[in-house]
């Protein structure tokens, strides 16, 4: 079974201004991801992951009349959060895949402590079952 | 200017000696884990050499000294107890025990096998006990299910990461975690004993299941690759029941899954939307794999052994005998629901037995056996559940409540060929219900 993990990121001023972090706790949430994503492979589980870029970046596009792009900023200025990435995994269980989201939800943030991010689990849609 | 490839008669041919290879080389090597690793580059070296070179006069011999040459090579910068096999390597087989070259070693597989390499038996009790290894219980589903594709399918893995839509990095993690886990199991290289043969055997079966399911449920209108994983299950059976031909389970297997791939053309529309049964074009139907199934399950039922892959065999060689839907002798369908029913608590045996009692009896009465499920936790919230009920109540008249059973289910259902089937019935009645 196959499920996204998407983790949501407070966004603004709030908790997220990675920038604003100590350099050694950045450094550590790095290292954190990136050896994550690496037991995930090692584990055999992986299929998919990709950080997003910063939310500022985003555009909102829709279909004018004519089909052409209508380009606003986005998503939702007043979105308390964003999706800042996510991962594919292969597993057996949903259980498994909710085990993979809390470690990714305890990344460290400022000071060490995990950030305790909120990880949306959504199963990837596959093959229908043999009728039999 | 392209690389010249292996015809279809040369893969047949690699992928039917690779579990004898592999079996020949670790019967001198006694490392399941790099044996396993140099048959594969073997195999890729035949694969490309072959086309070029032509198929050699002995290939199992060929590509055994491939798989040798690259143990030696390997073992070479290892123990000085290794040194002594890749001497020994220089005999060809039956004079290694002779020779008492490595009497500990080589004498030992001997008897358990009751006499080393006397020719076919050997090859083709490699090719099972490979099986029973890459099945064993030990490992989880999907690790067994990659291990066997490749240790005994031959298939590379690139090829299995594929089928499974899954990167060849994560599936080569996979395999080799499950190699480690055999390792550490210290899952002996030897035929399972009588005692533990009947367990091994079914987790064998299981896992040549799954394969045929993963294969048969995700494969789309007429495209035939090489890593088609219901032809592969299929071949894999078939060598089983080859190797077993007096086990009734490894035959009702082999019927089950060359009657229910008979359909596979007709049960995908060109998009890849879903087709039931009751709607295919049974024309489509692969007549031959028909014949071969039917005569199979035939001949299996006749011995008086019953088991559950033989059942549900049963069951798909009366719906492919049916020339059109209308003729389907429902209620021998039945009786066979009922007997499986008995043999196994499986909530999706009563859930097929409720539709076939709803085709003889009419929708109240497969209602009513479904009510069981409802309680039944392994089914409550599936949607195979919502889905049968609101077929039954279609049946019953009551489309209303179908029309929420439709919707349930397709809500629930992690396929989307089937969401959109189960949404588009739910749309059907609707507006049926709107003309009124």
């Amino acid at each position: 079974m196959k499920f996204m993990l998407m983790m949501h990121a407070p966004r603004g001023t709030g908790d997220w201004s990675v920038f604003k972090w100590p350099p050694e706790d950045l450094k550590a949430h790095i290292n954190f991801m990136k050896r994550f994503g690496r037991e995930l492979k090692d584990a055999g589980e992986l299929v998919a992951a990709e950080g997003l870029a910063a939310p500022d970046q985003a555009r909102v596009v829709r279909a004018t009349k004519g089909g052409g792009p209508e380009v606003t900023d986005g998503p939702f200025p007043e979105a308390k959060e964003f999706l800042a990435g996510y991962w594919i995994v292969d597993v057996e269980s949903p259980e498994q895949a909710y085990e993979i989201a809390a470690r990714a939800s305890a990344a460290p943030g400022p000071g060490g402590a995990p950030l305790n991010l909120r990880i949306e689990v959504r199963e990837v849609m596959s093959a229908p079952a043999v009728d039999l | 200017m392209t690389a010249a490839s292996l015809d279809f008669a040369g893969e047949n041919l690699l992928r039917e000696l690779a579990p004898q290879v592999l079996g020949a080389v670790i019967r001198r090597f006694r490392d399941f884990s790099s044996a396993e690793d140099a048959v594969q580059e073997a195999l890729l070296a035949a694969a490309v050499q072959w086309p070029e070179e032509g198929v050699p006069d002995n290939p199992r011999g060929w590509l055994i000294q491939v798989a040798a040459r690259r143990m030696t090579d390997q073992l070479r910068s290892e123990l000085a107890r290794r040194r002594r096999e890749t001497v020994v390597m220089q005999y060809p087989p039956d004079q290694q025990v002779a020779s008492g070259a490595d009497p500990t070693s080589l004498a030992h597989f001997g008897s358990s096998f009751g006499g080393a390499g006397s020719g076919d038996e050997t090859e083709q009790d490699d090719t099972l006990i490979l099986l029973f290894m890459c099945c064993h219980p030990a490992l989880t589903r999907p690790s067994a299910i990659a291990l066997t594709l490749r240790a005994v399918g031959g298939l590379t893995t690139g090829e299995i990461a594929n089928a499974f839509l899954v990167p060849e990095a994560t599936m080569a993690q996979r395999i080799s975690r499950a190699k480690q886990r055999i390792k550490t199991s210290g899952v002996p290289f030897r035929m399972p004993t009588a005692h533990e043969r009947a367990e091994c055997l079914d987790a064998v079966l299981h896992v040549l299941y799954l394969i045929f399911n993963e294969g048969y449920s995700s494969s789309i209108g007429p495209d035939l690759q090489r890593s088609d994983l219901a032809n592969e299950a299929i071949r894999l059976t078939r060598a089983v029941h080859n190797l077993l031909p007096g086990v009734g389970e490894v035959a009702g297997l082999l019927a089950l899954m060359l009657l229910t791939d008979a359909r596979r053309l007709a049960r995908t529309g060109p998009d890849g939307d879903l087709i039931p049964l009751t709607e295919q074009d049974r024309t489509l139907w692969d007549r031959n794999a028909i014949a071969e199934g039917v005569a199979l399950i035939t001949e299996t039922l006749s011995k008086g052994s019953i088991g559950a892959y033989q059942l549900q065999a049963a069951v798909a060689a009366v719906h492919d005998e049916a020339a059109r839907v209308e003729d389907t002798d429902w209620p021998q369908i039945v009786a066979l629901y009922g007997l499986l029913k008995r043999m196994s608590d499986n909530p999706m045996v009563t859930l097929n037995h409720a539709i076939a009692v709803a085709m003889v009896n009419g929708g109240p009465a497969g209602l009513e056996l479904l009510k069981a499920l409802d309680a039944d936790e392994r089914v409550a919230g599936h949607y195979r559940l919502d889905a049968v009920r609101a077929h039954l109540l279609e049946m019953a008249g009551d489309h209303e409540a179908a029309i929420a059973h439709y919707q349930a289910a397709a809500g629930r259902t992690a396929s989307i060929p089937e969401r959109n089937y189960l949404t588009t019935q739910a749309a059907r009645l609707t507006q049926l219900l709107d003309k009124k």
